[in-house]
């Protein structure tokens, strides 16, 4: 039984390692940014149909795909932050959130019309491959997927502490008034973010394919999921969006496997709600 | 797209417009309803998260003005999408016939299907109930409603059956099973049957376990590990294809070999995207559905003008939907034929009496009882046999015979 | 950053042409159901339902400034207990609204405490909402007695027809309850506008520490909108029970249908007294008018229609922040006389 039960915790761990890098994405632009991107499931769906159109047509393995997938997301989003959220950056919430909604709506029609309803598969050739550790069963697509996962993020990580760049971006969240009086170009450094969140999310979709099929109807339930999330883990805090994702990934397994697993995400909004009332800077994010 | 109404002469409609023309002698005052087409609004999902199901019911009922026009029958359709939204079904139900539609068919969700059964009801329009789950549907008394399909329960009743049926025809003796299912209308509705019918069932396995899962979950590795901790011989499912895929994929990761997998009568297991997402893993699992009777003439006529119009989808994998959504619109067309009048009263007084001996599904002829609905829709055993969906019981209708246990998931091709 | 509001005015800064011209529309709509026809009569029943649920939402959003994504919960928790008491109990959705209003408002009224009490704002007040719907959904899946997944329905019962007071009837009578909840609303907003705890509201709109430091006691003023605004909810969700005569949790209490209720004030104009009325009035039609024109052009797409829709509310959030109303307001003479605002 405890073997069964350390494979649960390990499915969750490994699960929550992906999520957490789509939540990464929205870490880094709801807390650069401060835009509430209510339209962030519907581009890591994007990203998981782009890796599926250059796995059917060219045969790309998703997680080679993610390089190219997230350098467009990225560009997509430097210029999406730019041409449209800029205008709508500082406004009220509820407006950039009409704004993200709509958008939303237009993505995901417009992918049902373009792909159909149909869910869309990445069969790959290791897809169903597992290694065997003691009682352990692990199954290849989802390690590589989670470590994949955790070397952007490392990657992301350095960016932000170690290269210039990523230190002037951090102090536009920080304070903003202070960074546009050092100088700092703000306007082209909120793109840079905005582009760097969609990057992330394109690779997070990129993985995602390799454990769940592209449909238009995950939209919804990603981007819920990455709120979830990235308020747990805490905002602005990179490692706070993996653990976050890890522990809502191995919380929700367990509840799933102890109780009615249809009753699951019931423990991850309870959850939030604790979050909010008890901590709200999230597990790992610093206070206000 | 609307297809021509034009029948192409053979004896078939030589024979029908010869009816039609006594008929006409007979009774001068309904001339001109007789010789025009019956307006039916069909309403199906094509949008929205049932937009799956929706669009493959359409796919029928683009074809089923020119088949049923072999038999006689003249229909005109107006294709409505219901978004899988009730204020939409309402709405556009009411839009319908306000131009000029004589019939509703739908809608596949029962929210969606009750929407409209109110409007119907008001309006004095028949509504054809082609798919909906929920028992619900007639047991209110509504007069304006009839449904040609099984409600939950029927499903269940037919499908533990079936179940005895291929484990005895496979001399297979499972010991245990686990039942898993989706959380939604469709899965909750079989599960309250399970609950309520397996006991009595005299079933030759224990049912160790029921599983819901939430089917906007996108993975379902903690549920597979669930069902293998039972370690039961077989697995009884109640899904909708995105969830088997991931069913079976992570039975197959976590190295868990069941003796057979079983719907007791849910679709899932046999669409396209399944088959394409697991190829040779999709063989071999069992599903105990009402399906299209491959001898059955008007079905072979279906399964014609389906190739010739969709090249790019199976009759096979769509014949659930498609041959219930031709059937709805057969039950109008033929209720119309009958009362030679399009008019409310007398049409709904025609539809309650239908009698179709010659339709598509497998089973006799389509009737329904007072509460308006079908009682004898059964189910056949339908096995996943080289990614194509086939009948291997009854006997009488099946096209091969019944394979289990099922081969190991390593070394299939 | 804060967001700057946008001042609106009051009921009786209106002037005279706009109280005529709303007095019109009123007997327009009251006498509609002699000329108009079925499917126009249908989509006016959802455009009072959605002003009705938008007005609700705008007190507590467009005038108390809380941002509630999980609205739906109200009216998910109306349906159901009013459902649940007719079919279990026999008891009218005439009485059966009372204990439904009862559970939304103390359901709301804590999740403002927790909201006040915690300092939860903004973004996060709204996340909190939307977990609590979620819950809600999911709870709700899994309540036998509610029926669960499987639905919960309102028997038809033909015999009982004529009730008007249990919500049983035709569509005249859902029209006109609907007319009557939707013109309350308008009055209670404009009512509540114009009254100390309005001007309480929009101080802490605007800047809460001020409203501290002038007295105004924060807690009670969030909570009282919060009870407010979801015991209105609630009785649209008693209507919406006996309308459609079955409830699903993923349809009733979905996030969707909370984006859903909020598109028309947002759009109308927040924090206006006919904003969420102008706003249902443009996105309900739109959505019909999207679907009539896209068969005419004999364009086959399922999803384009949504594809549109979501295009327009994208072009008037951009070109129109403020909502249609204000800009349509200015537009007609119809502005407030001291404070060229629209109400």
């Amino acid at each position: 039984m405890s073997g069964i039960i350390l494979n649960v915790v390990v499915q969750g761990v490994l699960t929550g390692l992906v999520y957490g890098l789509m939540a990464l994405g929205l870490s880094v632009i709801f807390g650069i940014v401060r835009v509430v991107n209510f339209a962030h499931g519907e581009f890591a769906v994007i990203a998981m149909y782009a890796a599926f159109v250059l796995f059917r047509n060219f045969g790309l393995d998703p997680v080679a795909a993610m390089l190219p997938v997230a350098a467009v997301f990225f560009g997509v989003g430097y210029l999406l932050q730019s041409a449209l959220i800029n205008p709508f950056v500082g406004r009220a919430e509820h407006e950039q959130f009409i704004l993200l909604v709509g958008l939303g709506m237009v993505i995901v029609n417009g992918l049902l019309m373009i792909f159909g309803p149909d869910a869309r598969p990445v069969n790959l050739s290791y897809g169903l491959d597992s290694y065997e550790i003691g009682p352990l069963l692990i199954d290849k697509a989802r390690l590589l997927a989670a470590a994949a996962a955790v070397v952007v993020a490392a990657i992301l990580f350095g960016f932000f502490r170690l290269t210039a760049l990523g230190t002037a971006i951090r102090a536009c969240a920080d304070n903003l008034i202070g960074a546009a009086v050092v100088g700092l170009d703000v306007k082209r450094l909120y793109a840079l973010s905005f582009g760097i969140g969609l990057a992330c999310v394109g690779a997070a979709g990129a993985l995602m394919v390799t454990i769940a099929d592209a449909r238009p109807a995950l939209a919804q339930a990603f981007t819920l999921q990455a709120f979830v999330i990235v308020i747990v883990g805490g905002l602005g805090s990179m490692s706070g969006a993996l653990v976050g994702g890890v522990l809502i990934g191995v919380s929700e397994a367990l509840a799933g496997f102890f109780f009615e697993p249809s009753m699951k995400s019931m423990f991850s909004f309870a959850l939030l709600v604790v979050v909010l009332v008890l901590r709200p800077q999230g597990l790992m994010g610093r206070r206000a | 797209m609307p297809n021509p109404r034009s029948a192409r002469p053979n004896r078939r409609g030589v024979l029908a417009g010869a009816a039609a023309v006594s008929a006409i002698l007979a009774a001068p005052a309904v001339v001109r309803a007789q010789a025009s087409a019956l307006k039916i609004a069909v309403l199906l999902p094509r949008s929205g998260y049932l937009a799956p199901s929706g669009q493959s019911c359409h796919r029928g009922a683009l074809i089923a003005p020119q088949v049923l026009a072999h038999y006689g029958y003249r229909v005109e359709l107006v294709h409505i999408d219901t978004e899988s939204s009730v204020d939409v079904a309402r709405t556009q139900a009411e839009r319908a016939i306000n131009e000029g539609a004589k019939c509703i068919v739908g809608a596949f969700d029962s929210a969606g299907t009750l929407a409209m059964a109110q409007v119907c009801e008001q309006r004095q329009v028949p509504l054809v109930v082609n798919i909906a789950g929920a028992p619900q549907l007639t047991e209110q008394g509504l007069k304006y409603l009839v449904r040609n399909f099984p409600t939950g329960g029927q499903l269940v009743v037919n499908g533990l059956k079936l179940i005895k049926d291929v484990l005895a025809a496979t001399k297979l003796a499972p010991k245990s099973a686990v039942f898993i299912h989706a959380n939604d209308t469709f899965g909750t509705a079989q599960r309250a049957a399970m609950d309520r019918l397996f006991p009595a069932a005299g079933m030759p396995f224990q049912l160790v376990d029921s599983i819901a899962y939430d089917p906007t979950a996108q993975d379902l590795s903690v549920e597979v590990t669930k069902i293998r901790a039972r370690s039961p011989e077989l697995v009884l499912v109640v899904t909708r294809a995105a969830d088997a895929i991931k069913l079976v994929r992570d039975m197959v990761r976590q190295r868990f070999e069941p003796q057979a997998v079983i719907s007791p009568g849910s679709p899932g297991l046999y669409d396209e995207e399944f088959y394409q997402a697991l190829g040779p893993l999709a063989d071999y699992h069992v599903y105990n559905l009402p399906w299209a009777d491959p001898k059955a003439p008007m079905s072979q006529a279906l399964e014609a003008a389906f190739k010739a119009a969709h090249p790019n989808f199976r009759f096979a994998v769509d014949c659930f939907n498609v041959g219930f959504t031709v059937e709805a619109l057969l039950v109008a067309a033929a209720a119309f034929k009958r009362a030679g009048t399009a008019d409310g009263a007398p049409l709904m007084q025609a539809i309650r009496a239908t009698d179709i001996a010659d339709h598509v599904m497998i089973g006799p002829a389509i009737r329904f009882d007072d509460k308006g609905q079908n009682p004898g829709i059964p189910s056949a055993c339908v096995q996943s046999r080289n990614r194509t969906p086939t009948v291997v019981l009854p006997a009488e209708a099946a096209t091969m015979t019944p394979v289990l246990p099922q081969p190991s998931w390593q070394g299939r091709s | 950053m804060r967001a700057l509001w946008r001042d609106t005015a009051l009921w009786r800064d209106m002037p005279v042409r706009g109280r005529l011209l709303a007095g019109l529309l009123l007997v327009l709509l009251l006498a509609a159901p002699l000329f108009a026809d079925r499917y126009l009569l249908s989509i006016l029943i959802l455009i009072f339902y959605f002003a009705y649920v938008g007005q609700a939402w705008n007190l507590m959003m467009g005038l108390a400034g809380q941002l509630s994504l999980g609205h739906a919960l109200h009216v998910g928790l109306g349906a159901y207990v009013a459902a649940m008491l007719w079919v279990y109990f026999g008891i009218g959705p005439w009485l059966g609204v009372i204990p439904a209003i009862g559970v939304a408002a103390l359901v709301g009224a804590a999740i403002a405490w927790l909201g006040c009490r915690f300092s939860i704002e903004g973004v996060y007040f709204a996340l909190l909402t939307i977990a609590f719907a979620e819950f809600t959904r999911i709870a709700f899946d899994h309540f036998g007695a509610a029926g669960g997944a499987g639905g919960f329905f309102v028997p038809y019962q033909a015999q009982r027809l004529g009730e008007w007071w249990n919500l049983r009837g035709g569509q005249w009578l859902f029209y006109y309850v609907g007319l009557a909840l939707a013109t309350g609303a308008v009055v209670l907003t404009a009512w509540l506008k114009g009254s100390r705890l309005g001007y309480q509201w929009r101080a802490l709109r605007e800047d809460q520490q001020a409203a501290r430091a002038l007295g105004i006691d924060i807690l009670a003023a969030k909570m009282k909108a919060a009870t407010i605004s979801s015991a209105m909810t609630a009785v649209g969700g008693v209507f919406y029970a006996f309308y459609y005569d079955s409830l699903f949790p993923a349809q009733v209490f979905g996030i969707g249908r909370s984006i859903e209720l909020i598109l028309a004030p947002i759009v109308g104009g927040l924090g206006t007294i006919f904003g969420p009325v102008v706003g249902a009035f443009i996105l309900t039609p739109l959505g019909e008018l999207l679907t009539a024109a896209l068969e005419k052009l004999g364009v086959n797409a399922p999803g384009a229609k949504a594809l549109f829709y979501g295009l327009t509310l994208m072009s008037i959030i951009f070109v129109r922040p403020d909502g249609v109303w204000p800009w349509l307001a200015r537009a007609c003479g119809l502005t407030g006389r001291r404070s060229g605002a629209s109400p």
